[in-house]
């Protein structure tokens, strides 16, 4: 705790730093269990958020960047080795070589989705994105409750009302309170052009509701359930090597910890014939 | 080397004579090694082997990123994706290398403000202060390639708006802003010559650092009195000294093992902390993001770069006076490049017969004010430029530019200095006490 706590204060002192969304959307803060210096994947729930993407998710938005073979990861998914092969199967591909469509197998990619209408590849977004970056922009809040990537993927859909109504019917989007890089139309502006309404308007409709999906392990699926999910499987899919890294961080830590506690008594013993009793 | 009296290297073996006739590498290597040190020197003094190490780091880091790394506009952020999923323990590679940077930062501004405390670009150490500053410079040419490289969104925006700097310069601008990039915007040409020049610019900063510590090895060091080692004898020499090895590199290595504790809590739990969110959205030429923000690094500096807008009278009259060939955007370029050269000058600018700081009662509350008024420009450069926060950041340039080009020749002139001691030896004992049996 007490590095943790040295953590803290350095990267207060470093962290006057750039990260911070942009204002105005709301994001709740959810106890997601890889927050933290001790949290891990909970692979029970990447593989609901998993199967939230494939049905609901995948019809507009690829993973380009991520491969189908790390949801067998351990720590990821893990995902078994002939469900692995059969879900690859099931998407398929134009093979680079041969220019003819085949199923895909797990040293493939997801798929990459692009197109009219469709949405931002997922691969990466939740290390894309970011919750309050404040107060002051001194990154406080992130520092204390992480970047907050999985939190706003969360909060967009969760976010859904029904439009304020200062807001004209036929405005593009659908009114979203955590999203803030959308448009607001002019009704809902005051005299300064300043937004009287929390968060923007968004081209992605709503696609979270109760029972979207029905959980193969059962888990009721509560809109709130699923968008966890999904976020938690999208964090994972940013940051796969998420658990590998905290390890080496407590590796790191506990060597040069020990290292530290050796030269401190080296140094001192080492400087003892020329230092008397301190005075001042 | 630094004139001051001390034991040298003689070779003993026949191997060792055989060598030292030809070539005198150990000699070197032994000189440099066994450097009489002021003992006095305080934990501020450590900062020196943290850059030592973070350069060695970044290069090792590096060197080995740039083996999996493809630079080409379509395939440098699939590059990156695969380092940090594929290659083994790619995560922690990039990871290092990138906060690497910070702590790098971290630790040159630490170095530079304590020398500007101290007094430790005061002669005879200018060539080091000036050696520093090209140091400086290099590692932040190095820093922005470097950022680049990853071709996120705020890789090619950060790319757009540093070379449109120099767009600002009047007539030439447009030509050196299509030459830097290699075309008439940041393109597939910029990012090859960028990775390119991200991989020489370490090599230059090797070798001026290299020069760096030969310089301050002539000298001698510096220390927290500026009161210097006495060279009348060698008696004298080594009751102010201890030579660097094993005294001040164990004592060094101590601190740096302290800090690196705090750089792997930062790298192993939250090494996107100091990172733009939207680096991790691939470049896209087409949509410019809300806010582009520089790293926390460059925050002052671009905080003075923005702080001098066309309703400032100063900016207004420069305008004026030269006819508009100096407007609000290249006043702020010359700002900011001035706010560099202005701090590369302090040897000059500063008037004081005193070297230290410890004993100049009036300068001390500049300096505070000196590095508080860089914590807040780094906090005003990330954000936004309106209503207030547009006259913090001219009240804190102000402030920067003041400081340097008024208030330290003034002070020299007009501040009563207190008497420092006598000896390096005194100082050290008034400190720790003396030791009733000293060693050997």
């Amino acid at each position: 705790m007490r590095t943790l706590f040295i953590s803290a204060i350095a990267s207060l002192a470093l962290g006057t730093g750039a990260a911070f969304a942009a204002t105005g959307g709301h994001i709740e803060d959810v106890a997601f269990s890889f927050e933290g210096p001790f949290g891990t994947y909970d692979e029970a729930q990447l593989r609901r958020g998993l199967q939230v993407y494939n049905e609901v998710c995948s019809a507009c938005h690829g993973m380009q960047y991520v491969p189908i073979r790390s949801l067998g990861d351990k720590g990821g998914p893990a995902i078994p080795g002939d469900e692995l092969r059969a879900f690859a199967a099931s998407l398929s591909i134009i093979d680079r070589e041969t220019g003819e469509e085949r199923p895909r197998i797990p040293a493939d990619m997801f798929p990459t989705v692009t197109g009219d209408g469709m949405g931002p590849d997922l691969s990466v977004i939740a290390k894309g994105r970011a919750g309050f970056h404040g107060p002051y922009g001194l990154g406080i809040n992130q520092l204390l409750k992480g970047m907050g990537g999985a939190e706003y993927l969360y909060s967009i859909l969760v976010g859904y009302e029904d439009a304020p109504a200062c807001a004209p019917g036929d405005f593009d989007g659908y009114y979203n309170t955590a999203f803030a890089a959308g448009g607001v139309p002019d009704t809902c502006k005051d005299a300064n052009g300043v937004s009287t309404v929390p968060g923007t308007w968004i081209a992605m409709p709503q696609m979270i509701f109760d029972d979207a999906v029905t959980y193969a392990d059962g888990t009721p699926a509560s809109a709130h359930q699923v968008a966890e999910d999904v976020s938690a499987f999208l964090m994972w899919a940013a940051e796969p090597k998420m658990m590998a890294r905290k390890k080496a961080g407590f590796i790191a830590i506990l060597l040069l910890s020990l290292l530290s506690i050796t030269l401190y008594f080296s140094n001192k013993q080492l400087w003892a014939p020329y230092k008397g009793k301190k005075t001042a | 080397m630094s004139g001051i009296p001390h034991d040298h290297y003689e070779p003993k073996t026949g191997i060792e004579k055989w060598l030292h006739k030809r070539l005198p590498i150990v000699a070197l290597a032994y000189d440099t090694l066994m450097i009489p040190t002021p003992k006095n020197l305080n934990w501020w003094w450590i900062w020196g082997i943290v850059l030592a190490f973070c350069l060695i780091s970044q290069l090792v880091t590096g060197i080995i990123l740039a083996m999996h790394y493809t630079p080409h506009i379509d395939l440098a952020f699939a590059s990156v994706e695969h380092i940090m999923r594929d290659v083994n323990a790619g995560h922690m590679l990039r990871y290092v290398h990138a906060n690497g940077g910070s702590l790098f930062f971290f630790a040159v501004y630490i170095h530079i403000f304590r020398g500007l405390y101290y007094g430790s670009y005061k002669a005879p150490r200018e060539i080091t202060w000036i050696l520093g500053m090209l140091i400086y410079v290099a590692m932040m040419a190095s820093a922005f390639l470097g950022y680049v490289l990853p071709w996120g969104q705020m890789s090619f925006w950060a790319a757009t708006v540093i070379t449109g700097l120099f767009g600002a310069i009047p007539w030439v601008g447009d030509a050196i802003q299509t030459w830097l990039l290699g075309g008439p915007s940041v393109d597939n040409a910029t990012l090859n010559r960028f990775f390119s020049l991200h991989y020489l610019v370490p090599m230059i900063l090797v070798a001026l650092v290299a020069i760096h510590i030969w310089a301050f090895h002539s000298t001698g060091n510096g220390n927290p009195t500026g009161v210097e080692v006495r060279r009348t004898s060698k008696a004298e020499a080594d009751a102010d000294t201890l030579p660097f090895w094993p005294y001040f590199v164990i004592k060094d290595l101590f601190a740096l093992a302290v800090i690196l504790v705090v750089f792997f809590a930062v790298v192993g739990f939250m090494p996107n902390f100091l990172g733009h969110p939207d680096n991790y959205i691939p470049g896209n030429p087409l949509v410019t993001p809300t806010h582009i923000v520089p790293e926390w690094y460059f925050l002052p500096f671009y905080a003075i770069l923005r702080a001098f807008t066309s309703d400032v009278w100063v900016v207004m009259l420069v305008e004026w006076v030269t006819f508009g060939v100096i407007g609000a955007k290249f006043f702020g370029v010359i700002a900011m490049f001035g706010s560099l050269i202005v701090l590369a000058l302090a040897p000059w600018l500063d008037t004081s017969s005193v070297r230290s700081g410890r004993y100049r009662p009036m300068f001390k509350w500049w300096f505070w004010l000196l590095v508080l008024d860089f914590v807040v420009l780094t906090w005003a450069g990330a954000q936004s430029t309106d209503g207030i926060y547009a006259y913090i950041s001219l009240i804190a340039a102000t402030y920067w530019f003041a400081y340097f080009l008024v208030i330290l020749p003034v002070l020299g002139l007009i501040e009563k200095p207190l008497t420092p001691v006598a000896t390096i030896e005194e100082d050290f004992n008034a400190h720790y006490g003396v030791k009733s049996h000293p060693a050997e």
